[in-house]
């Protein structure tokens, strides 16, 4: 087996633009569910806000894609508000079987026949964003050192989406540094308490909601841009869900946690992929077992694996604090 | 209490126990599966649901060769006239023309295809009479395969739907019968979700997974180890139950016993969703295949609506067992306790109810009829990865509407969702279906939050 190239594989995974789209959606999510407590299960539908909102203006509206950054901001924070104002006043509960079921109905409603005027029904959108890479600054040709060696075009994408990840980290950091963070934390730990010193509970919750889901639009956003593509089945269940192990693996409610989840996650990811196909490809694996297409699914079954193992034996994730996750609240 | 180290290492050993007995059951019937989905995959044909009519269907089989044909006629008001003069051009799947069929003055076309494989055939819409149009626009391509010695029917649906007051009328009955039997499948998959909500509070996400089990263990022994249907859906509910309790003692209980706090629980739950559903898509394959039985059934008329055979069971099947589900609640000891628990754990804890017995056979019971409900889905559509997972947001929507955590809330929440999906493609396109009845979760909870048959309980 080819170990070199296994490593730097999984080296460039980590700073990927998977790496960025999962740290973004991770960001928004912990916010959420790390230092307030909600149980947003939906992210995959802010994603599908953001990456939908460019692909619409500019295909279906003829408007500029900057102009469906724009609405992907609205956007992302209209479907927080349709979520929230109903179900935050509820049981903790309520909003996550709300807001799975809504990523859904956003992903059923963009692959249908029905809008496939609008969405592209499921074959999406696609080769919409040159107005992106037009302003690229770098010259033709590669960049950078080692295993990260990307052409100016990717490198251009990667640029811009950490960029975006440094930027949504640092507004996270200010927020939970400020009283309003402090609020969030509290209603985690305690809503009654909260209430009871005369915050506004409700009106916190709607807050982060949708600041979290703001910071998942630019996901989909980089998602969408980075591949030229939209596509509907990209931002199902299975999104979120990797989202969630991204957060959880990196330590909840700590700002670098999603982030280095993120990139961890795809790193490990990547890795185990490399090993399994080499192993499959050099007749290691025996193929009544492991065929190369399973090799794909194989990964989201460790994924599965991950998400069951961390809540029980390492809460905190890898970066967390033991005395702040959401996990010991009831 | 055990050391934390102890907890941990009996944890294991408990999850260990518990996922590897569902993945031993799957993974050794690996090898069959593999062989089931190579050549004689595709040779299975099922009816085509709701009973759609506009092509073919009556013509007496030709006299050999494979062939395909059609009948194109132009809806208007749900009168059927035949169109005549249309081209329909088949190619190979590689672009190479076969050749062109014109229809006749009964609507009819008939094409000879050179041999078994996949064909595209297209119909030429400019030859089209005026004011016929096709029923769903630029949808003039079919793909289709044919097996040796086949005469293939092929649709083109012309003209519009019926609009007609009569026919929207029985539109309307049809798809209430159709919501009838959903809904009551919904409804049995769903019972044991909303009782371990009860029971537990654990939002268990692997539910879905617990319907595509049954359905599957079902699938193998019908297609694998040739086990008519009806023996064989009532093996895969008993070993579905078994491994449903086997899941409560081996990861559930050990967790319960940890106190693992809720929100964590539903998050391992996700995983072990998630793990799952791509162990059973890693062995299942992504296709949906059909069972061996019942799948080709002549609808029958009842009045103004078409039932199959299989339709009719299925609705009264369900009915037996959730009415019999109703009497164990009501009036067993078993039930009594079960109700106990939902209502107060600790304090049906605290008049000598055994909980976590009581919580193990919810689970048991409630894997059954997942598993069933599992059944008769793939029975009514097919059995495939994600029928379960499918399910899961519209049972998670029925219990929601009719009361977490209830059992009879459930029945009637799921209920109504299932006639709700299905009535509701009355006016809207069918692959919308569950959007609205996902959309009215959501209304729902805007206005009656608790439910239909929950208690009102104020958090904010």
């Amino acid at each position: 087996m080819d170990w070199g190239l296994i490593v730097s594989e999984t080296l460039r995974a980590a700073v990927g633009q998977e790496a960025i789209v999962f740290a973004l959606a991770a960001i928004g999510l912990n916010l959420h569910f790390g230092y307030t407590g909600l149980l947003n299960f939906g992210q995959a539908g802010f994603l599908a806000m953001g990456a939908y909102s460019t692909g619409i203006c500019v295909e279906y509206l003829q408007w500029s894609l900057w102009a469906g950054v724009g609405v992907g901001i609205v956007a992302a924070i209209v479907l927080a508000l349709i979520l929230g104002l109903p179900t935050l006043r509820l049981r903790a509960d309520y909003l996550a079987i709300v807001t799975i079921a809504a990523a859904e109905i956003i992903r059923l409603i963009a692959r249908s026949v029905t809008f496939g005027h609008i969405t592209g029904g499921s074959s999406g959108i696609n080769g919409y964003a040159d107005a992106f890479y037009e302003l690229n600054p770098l010259g033709d040709g590669t960049y950078g050192f080692g295993p990260w060696r990307f052409d100016d075009n990717r490198l251009w994408v990667l640029m811009v989406g950490w960029g975006l990840v440094g930027l949504s980290s640092l507004v996270v950091l200010l927020l939970v540094r400020s009283p309003w963070g402090r609020v969030i934390k509290a209603i985690r730990e305690d809503e009654d308490a909260a209430r009871s010193l005369g915050k506004n509970v409700y009106a916190y919750k709607v807050q982060s909601l949708v600041v979290g889901g703001v910071i998942g639009a630019f996901g989909g956003m980089v998602f969408a841009i980075g591949n030229q593509s939209v596509q509907a089945d990209n931002y199902g269940t299975a999104t979120t869900f990797l989202a969630l192990t991204a957060v959880i693996l990196g330590g909840t409610a700590r700002v670098p946690g999603p982030v280095g989840g993120a990139m961890i996650l795809w790193g490990l990811i990547s890795f185990t992929e490399n090993i399994l196909r080499q192993a499959s490809a050099e007749g290691l694996l025996p193929t009544a077992i492991i065929s190369g297409t399973q090799v794909g699914i194989v990964r989201f079954m460790l994924v599965g694996l991950a998400l069951m193992a961390l809540p029980i034996f390492r809460p905190q994730g890898i970066f967390g604090n033991r005395r702040e996750i959401t996990f010991e609240t009831r | 209490m055990l050391r934390p180290g102890a907890t941990t290492a009996v944890f294991m050993v408990a999850l260990a126990a518990g996922t590897s007995v569902l993945l031993a059951i799957v993974a050794t019937t690996a090898p069959a599966l593999a062989q089931a989905g190579g050549p004689s995959g595709g040779a299975t044909t099922t009816t085509a649901p709701g009973g759609q009519q506009g092509g073919a269907g009556e013509e007496p089989e030709s006299e050999g060769g494979e062939e395909v044909r059609g009948r194109l006629e132009d809806r208007v008001d749900g009168e059927l006239t035949p169109v005549e003069g249309v081209k329909v051009t088949v190619a190979t799947a590689t672009g190479e023309e076969v050749g062109t069929a014109v229809s006749d003055d009964e609507g009819e076309f008939r094409l000879a295809l050179p041999g078994p494989g996949q064909y595209v055939a297209t119909l030429d819409e400019s030859t089209l009479p005026k004011g016929v149009r096709l029923r769903t626009p630029g949808a003039n391509t079919r793909t289709f395969s044919i097996n040796v010695g086949q005469s293939r029917p092929l649709l083109f649906p012309l003209g519009i739907r019926a609009r007609q007051t009569t026919g929207d009328f029985d539109r309307g009955l049809q798809l209430l019968v159709e919501g009838v039997k959903f809904g009551l499948l919904i409804a049995m998959a769903a019972v044991g979700l909303s009782l371990i909500y009860g029971t537990t509070g654990l939002v268990n996400f692997a539910h879905g997974e617990i319907v595509t089990f049954g359905a599957m263990m079902a699938w193998i022994a019908n297609q694998l180890l040739d086990v008519q249907l009806i023996p064989a859906a009532l093996a895969a509910v008993v070993v579905t139950a078994i491994a449903a309790g086997l899941l409560d003692v081996g990861v559930w209980r050990p967790l319960r016993r940890r106190g693992t706090g809720l929100i964590a629980a539903m998050v391992v739950s996700i995983g072990l969703s998630f793990l799952l559903r791509h162990l059973f898509l890693y062995q299942f394959g992504g296709r949906t295949r059909p069972y061996g039985d019942y799948t080709l059934q002549r609808a029958t008329q009842l009045g103004p609506v078409e039932i199959a055979p299989k339709d009719i069971f299925s609705i009264a099947l369900s009915l037996i067992v959730l009415i019999g589900f109703g009497l164990l609640l009501q009036r067993t000891r078993w039930g009594k306790a079960t109700r106990a628990v939902a209502d107060n754990p600790e304090l049906a804890a605290s008049s000598g109810i055994d909980v976590d017995k009581v919580v193990r056979l919810v689970w048991t019971v409630g894997g059954g009829l997942a598993a069933l409900g599992g059944v008769l889905l793939g029975v009514a559509e097919q059995v495939g990865f994600q029928m379960g997972f499918q399910l899961l947001l519209l049972m998670f929507a029925g219990i929601t509407l009719g009361g977490l955590g209830t059992a009879y809330g459930a029945l009637l929440g799921c209920f109504v969702v299932g006639m709700l999906v299905q009535v509701s493609t009355l006016w809207i396109s069918s692959e919308l279906k569950t959007v609205g009845a996902l959309v009215v979760l959501i209304l729902i909870l805007l206005v009656r939050p608790q439910g239909i048959l929950g208690q009102a309980e104020r958090v904010g």
